[in-house]
C-alpha cells in the first residue's frame, strides 16, 4: 500500500502496450530484416545490394512493376472517382447500402477472390497476362481508392459548389475550379492506398500471370522461397529497397499536397504510415 | 448597361420591380416550408426577410438565388421568369451564411472567381468592309469578351478597397479571422456588379460589436452602390435597423410586409407584435369604432371597422404606458412587482386588475409602490384574432369519439351522430389541457409558441399529426418542449359539417391598422 501512494496514473502510460507491440511486431522485424539484408553466410556485406544494380532483369522487374502500379492507381482514379461522386451526392444516392455494397469485396479474402476471378477468365477464354493481371489488380484495390474519395467527397460543404454555381461558375467550371482541388487530399490518400500494395504484390500476378507479368514481390517471394543459400539475405535487402522506394513516393506526395491538405482541415496524406 | 438602345428611365420603369415572387411553394418530404407566398421587390430597395428559424426565410432566398426549385410557382428578375434557370445565369450574387471562401484559393482569386466567369458586352459583329454584319432580323449581333488581366486586376483591389482589406489580397482565407472572411465573401459577391445582392444571415457568426460595426458598413454600401439587397435575418433589431422594408416570416407565411416604423408601431398580429420589439398583448374587446375594452376599463384608440363586441388583440409598447404615482388620474390602478434598471430607462412590472403589464419608463418607481396606468390613444394597437376557437373538419371515428391529430377524442354524442359522419369540431383555448409527461395526453405536441397575455399564456402548440391547436394556460410552456394533449368530452363541441364556399383566404393578411 505504501509503494502505491507515489503512483499517479498518467495518460502516457497507457501508450506501453503499444510500444510493445509494434517493437515486437514492427521495429524487430524490421531490424532482423536489416541484418539479413546487410549481411551474407554471418558476415557484414553490400553483396546483396550489390546483387540488384547488377542483375539488369531485376531493375527492368522493378519498373515494370513500378509502371504496373501506376497503371492501376489511374485506372482505380478514373473509375472510383465519377462513382465516388455519384454515391456522395444525396440526390442520386440516398442511402448507405449502396457505399457498403462497393466497399464488401474488402471484406472477403484476397486471395479467394483472386481465384474466382482466374475461373471467370478461364469461363470466357481470357488468355492475355498483363489484361488478366491489370484486371485482377484493380479488381482488388478498387475499394482502397473509393473509400477516401468517397469520404472527402461527402464531407465536402455544399456551400462551396453553391458559391461556385452563383458567381457564375457551370458545372464542368465548377468541377475542374473547385471540386477537383478540394478533393485532392482524398485523391492522394487513394493513390497511395493503391499504388503501395500494388507495386508489391506478387500473390495475384502469380495467380493470374504467367512469367511475363513478373513481378518485384514475386522477386522477393522466390527468393525467401529458394532453398538454401543466400535467398533470404538477398529477399531481405530488396524488401528493404523497395520499401525506400515507397518512402520517398509518400514523402513527395506528402510535399505536394502539404499545403492544400491542411488547407481543408484534412491531416497529412499516409502520414500515419511511416 | 446591357442594353443601349432605349434610356435607362424607360428600363427603369418598367422593371421597378426586379423581384417578383408569385405564389411560390416549397415542400421539403411532405413539409411544407413556405406556402403560396408573394413578394415583389423594388429597384434598389433594402428589403429584409425577418423570421425566427425555420420559418422558411433561407429558403426562400435559396429559390430566389436558384439553388433551389419551388415546388410551385415563378419567380421573376427584372420582367424574365428565372424559376428555372440555374444560379450562375442569373444576374444574382449571394453572401453566404457560413462565407464559403474556397479555401484552396487566396484572397485575391475568391474575388476574382467570379470576374474571369463573365462575359461582357464587347460591340458588335463587323464585316470586311467595316459596317456592322446583321443577322436575319436585320439587328447587329453583339460581340462578349472577357474581362483582361489588368481589368481584374483593378477590380478586385477596387472590390477589396471597398471592404476595407486592400493589403490583403495575397492571404489564405483560412487566416483570416471571422469579421475579415466575411467582408471578403462581401466582396467576391459586389465585384460581379450583380443587380441583386442576397445576404443569408451574413452577420450570425460575428460578435456583438463586429456586428454593429458592419450593420453600418452594410447599410453604408447600399446606398453607394445603389444595389437591390435582400437580406435574411432572424434578428429583429438588424431588419429594423438595416432595411427599407422588411417581410415578417412565420411558418412559410408572409405575417406582414412594411417599413419598420410600420411593423412596429402597427404589427398586423399577435405573432408579429411579440416578435418585434417588446411588447404587452392582451385580448380585448371592441366595443365600438375607437373603443376597446380590456383589464375592465373603455379606453380610447385609433382603430374602426371591427364588430360590435368583437373580441381582438391589442398591442401596447412598453414605453406607451403612461406611469404615474398613485394618487393621480389614471385609467388603471396597480403595484409594481419588479423594477430593473436598464442603463437609459427602467423597465418595470405593473400588476393591475390582474394582468401584467410590461412599462418602459425614465422616471423610477420602486418594487411595491402603487401606481397608476394609462394609454393615450395613438399607444394603442388593435389586430384581429388569427383565431377565436380551434376549429377541425373531420370525422366520427366512433360511437362517440372523434377523430383529432391523428387520435380519438371522446365528445358528448347528444346529436346522434354516426361512425364515419363528417363533422366540424370546436374546441375552446381554454378548455384544452396540457400535460407534462407526453404519455398523459391523447396525443403528443410540441410547444411551437407562446405569448404572455397579461394574466395567461396563449401557446400554440404543434400535434405530431401536423395540426395546430391554440390553448389558453395559466402556466408557461417551454418552446420546442413535448407535451401530451387532453380534452374533457364535454369541451368538445361537434356539429355537422355543411360544405360552403367561403372565400375568405387567409394568404397575406392584410394589415388592418
Amino acid at each position: 500500500m505504501a509503494k502505491l501512494k507515489g503512483f499517479r496514473l498518467k495518460r502516457s502510460y497507457f501508450s506501453f502496450p503499444y510500444a510493445v507491440l509494434s517493437a515486437l511486431f514492427v521495429i524487430l522485424p524490421l531490424l532482423i530484416t536489416a541484418f539479413y539484408a546487410f549481411t551474407r553466410n554471418g558476415h557484414f556485406s553490400f553483396d546483396n545490394f550489390v546483387k540488384f544494380f547488377t542483375t539488369p532483369n531485376t531493375l527492368k522487374v522493378l519498373l515494370f512493376s513500378l509502371g504496373m502500379a501506376a497503371l492501376v492507381t489511374l485506372i482505380c482514379l478514373v473509375l472510383a472517382y465519377p462513382l465516388a461522386m455519384m454515391l456522395a451526392d444525396s440526390k442520386i444516392n440516398r442511402s448507405a447500402v449502396t457505399v457498403m455494397l462497393f466497399i464488401m469485396p474488402m471484406w472477403i479474402n484476397s486471395l479467394l477472390r483472386t481465384y474466382a476471378i482466374k475461373n471467370v477468365f478461364q469461363l470466357i477464354g481470357m488468355t492475355n497476362a498483363y489484361v488478366a493481371v491489370i484486371i485482377g489488380l484493380v479488381y482488388d484495390f478498387f475499394p482502397f481508392m473509393l473509400l477516401p474519395l468517397y469520404s472527402i467527397l461527402s464531407g465536402m460543404d455544399k456551400s462551396y459548389i453553391e458559391a461556385a454555381g452563383d458567381l457564375g461558375s457551370g458545372a464542368v467550371h465548377t468541377f475542374f475550379k473547385v471540386r477537383l482541388p478540394l478533393s485532392v487530399p482524398g485523391i492522394m490518400s487513394g493513390i497511395l492506398m493503391v499504388f503501395m500494395p500494388t507495386v508489391s504484390t506478387f500473390a495475384i500476378s502469380e495467380i493470374l500471370g504467367d512469367t511475363s507479368t513478373y513481378m518485384f514481390g514475386n522477386i522477393i517471394n522466390d527468393w525467401f522461397t529458394a532453398s538454401g543459400g543466400s535467398g533470404w539475405n538477398i529477399g531481405s535487402a530488396y524488401s528493404l529497397i523497395l520499401l525506400a522506394l515507397i518512402a520517398v513516393t509518400m514523402l513527395i506526395a506528402n510535399k505536394a499536397t502539404g499545403g492544400k491538405a491542411s488547407a481543408t482541415g484534412n491531416a497529412r496524406v499516409g502520414g500515419g504510415i511511416l | 448597361m446591357n442594353n443601349d438602345t432605349k434610356p435607362p428611365e424607360v428600363l427603369r420603369q418598367k422593371f421597378d420591380k426586379i423581384i417578383e415572387v408569385k405564389n411560390v411553394t416549397k415542400i421539403f418530404d411532405d413539409v411544407t416550408v413556405v406556402d403560396d407566398v408573394n413578394l415583389s421587390v423594388r429597384r434598389g430597395e433594402f428589403i429584409t426577410l425577418l423570421g425566427p428559424s425555420g420559418c422558411g426565410k433561407t429558403t426562400l432566398l435559396r429559390m430566389i438565388a436558384g439553388f433551389e426549385t419551388p415546388t410551385n410557382g415563378r419567380i421573376f428578375l427584372e420582367g424574365q421568369d428565372v424559376t428555372d434557370l440555374p444560379p450562375h445565369k442569373r444576374n444574382i450574387n449571394t453572401v453566404f451564411q457560413k462565407y464559403a471562401l474556397f479555401p484552396h484559393l487566396n484572397v485575391f482569386k475568391n474575388v476574382a472567381f467570379g470576374l474571369k466567369l463573365k462575359n461582357i458586352p464587347d460591340g458588335y459583329k463587323t464585316d470586311k468592309n467595316g459596317g456592322f454584319k446583321l443577322d436575319k432580323n436585320g439587328e447587329k449581333i453583339p460581340l462578349t469578351r472577357k474581362f483582361t488581366k489588368g481589368e481584374i486586376e483593378e477590380k478586385v483591389a477596387r472590390a477589396l478597397k471597398l471592404v476595407g482589406l486592400d493589403a490583403y489580397g495575397h492571404r489564405d482565407v483560412t487566416s483570416l479571422s471571422g469579421g475579415q472572411q466575411q467582408r471578403v465573401a462581401i466582396a467576391r459577391a459586389l465585384v460581379c456588379e450583380p443587380k441583386v445582392l442576397l445576404l443569408d444571415e451574413p452577420l450570425g457568426a460575428l460578435d456583438l460589436k463586429m456586428r454593429k460595426d458592419m450593420q453600418i458598413e452594410l447599410m453604408d454600401m447600399h446606398s453607394r452602390l445603389g444595389i437591390t439587397f435582400v437580406y435574411v435575418t432572424h434578428d429583429q433589431e438588424e431588419a429594423l435597423t438595416m432595411s427599407n422594408n422588411v417581410v415578417v416570416i412565420k411558418d412559410g407565411v408572409i405575417q406582414q410586409y412594411g417599413s419598420p416604423k410600420k411593423i412596429y408601431d402597427e404589427p398586423s398580429n399577435a405573432f408579429v407584435a411579440s416578435f418585434i420589439g417588446e411588447s404587452n398583448i392582451i385580448s380585448a374587446t371592441m366595443k365600438s369604432d375607437f373603443n376597446v375594452n380590456f383589464c375592465g376599463v373603455d379606453f380610447k384608440c385609433l382603430d374602426k371597422g371591427f364588430a360590435k363586441n368583437e373580441s381582438v388583440d391589442l398591442v401596447v409598447r412598453p414605453e406607451d404606458i403612461i406611469i404615474k404615482k398613485a394618487g393621480g388620474k389614471g385609467a388603471l390602478s396597480g403595484v409594481v412587482t419588479q423594477c430593473i434598471f436598464k442603463g437609459t430607462y427602467y423597465e418595470m412590472n405593473v400588476l393591475a386588475n390582474g394582468y401584467e403589464f410590461t412599462v418602459q419608463n425614465t422616471a423610477e418607481h420602486k418594487t411595491g409602490s402603487e401606481v397608476t396606468l394609462d394609454v393615450e390613444p395613438d399607444g394603442i394597437h388593435i389586430m384581429k384574432k388569427q383565431r377565436t376557437v380551434n376549429e377541425y373538419v373531420t370525422e366520427v371515428d366512433g360511437e362517440n369519439t372523434v377523430a383529432l391529430f391523428g387520435g380519438s377524442f371522446e365528445f358528448v354524442n347528444n346529436l346522434g351522430f354516426a361512425k364515419g359522419d363528417k363533422v366540424v369540431a370546436r374546441i375552446a383555448f381554454d378548455k384544452v389541457e396540457l400535460t407534462d409527461d407526453e404519455s398523459d395526453g391523447t396525443v403528443g405536441g410540441n410547444i411551437a409558441q407562446t405569448l404572455y397575455k397579461g394574466s395567461y399564456y396563449q401557446v400554440q402548440v404543434y400535434t405530431d399529426d401536423d395540426d395546430d391547436i391554440f390553448v389558453d394556460t395559466a402556466d408557461e410552456w417551454d418552446t420546442d418542449d413535448r407535451v401530451g394533449i387532453v380534452v374533457a368530452p364535454e369541451a368538445i363541441s361537434v356539429e355537422r359539417f355543411v360544405e360552403e364556399t367561403e372565400s375568405d383566404s387567409a394568404e397575406g393578411e392584410e394589415d388592418n391598422g
